[in-house]
């Protein structure tokens, strides 16, 4: 068993359709969790905005729009970190297209890869799947 | 999410309640871009009542900036909480924005 799955405590799934609207359900379940794991409120807030980042950008990028189609977020509750890995069925992300923009160049959009990575300690996307991409996102915890 | 508008002879105060992301934040836009260009060129928006706000709401702002500055108008954002003010620090755009504690202050100088 590796260190990793030693510290591996509990899996909450939750499955959402890839529409703006169901995002503040995803919003929830990870502020929910997020409290009980004993996050600090600044990193609870980061969590919850890397997450929701990470869905908007599916809904705009990997599905091209809203729709029907899913967003799977499987959460694993660590002892140390929280992990939750994304699962779209659209696009396939181009990864050396996923970066963050020069941040000196103030215009509107383009800042969500950036707040992504500025927040977590591990953001993984993974485009190798047969269909879609998979994005984990892990953030250390610091206790209150 | 729910929007107030409240019209003052100097400036528009835009007064926004709830989450605002990537569902919510068309109808602030909608609204924004009406504002500046059919009624007043000042904008104060108040985010005291803003529980969340992701970079679609950052955008909209963005872009109420650049609109006020092309009509010779000014924005400002005033009573921001820490969760609205860390995504704007973490943007860098704390710096870019006019942000005041409260309306009083904001509505100086227009």
């Amino acid at each position: 068993m590796t260190k990793n799955e030693s510290s591996h405590i509990d899996t909450i799934e939750i499955s959402i359709p890839a529409k703006p609207e169901f995002l503040k359900i995803i919003r929830a379940a990870v502020s929910s969790i997020c409290q009980v794991m004993g996050f600090c409120d600044e990193d609870l807030n980061n969590v919850i905005l890397a997450v929701d980042e990470s869905c908007s950008n599916i809904i705009k990028h990997a599905y091209g729009g809203p729709t029907e189609k899913p967003i799977q977020a499987k959460i694993n509750i660590c002892r140390d970190k929280f992990e939750i890995n994304l699962r779209d069925y659209g696009k396939k992300a181009d990864l050396k297209k996923i970066k963050p923009r020069k941040l000196d160049d103030v215009r509107p959009g383009g800042l969500g890869v950036h707040l992504i990575k500025s927040v977590m300690d591990e953001v993984v996307y993974d485009n190798s799947l047969e269909q879609g991409n998979r994005l984990k996102l892990v953030k250390n915890i610091k206790k209150k | 999410m729910e929007i107030e508008v409240l019209k003052k002879n100097v400036a528009s105060i835009l007064k926004i309640k709830g989450d605002v992301d990537l569902y919510s934040s068309p109808q602030v836009r909608k609204q924004v871009v009406s504002l500046i260009t059919k009624t007043n060129k000042n904008l104060l928006v108040d985010l005291a009542e803003v529980t969340y706000m992701d970079s679609s709401g950052v955008a909209t702002l963005v872009e109420a900036l650049q609109l006020t500055k092309k009509s010779g108008g000014k924005l400002k954002l005033f009573s921001l909480g820490s969760t609205v003010k860390d995504v704007f620090e973490l943007s860098r755009l704390d710096k870019v924005f006019d942000i005041c504690d409260n309306e009083k202050q904001a509505l100086e100088g227009i």
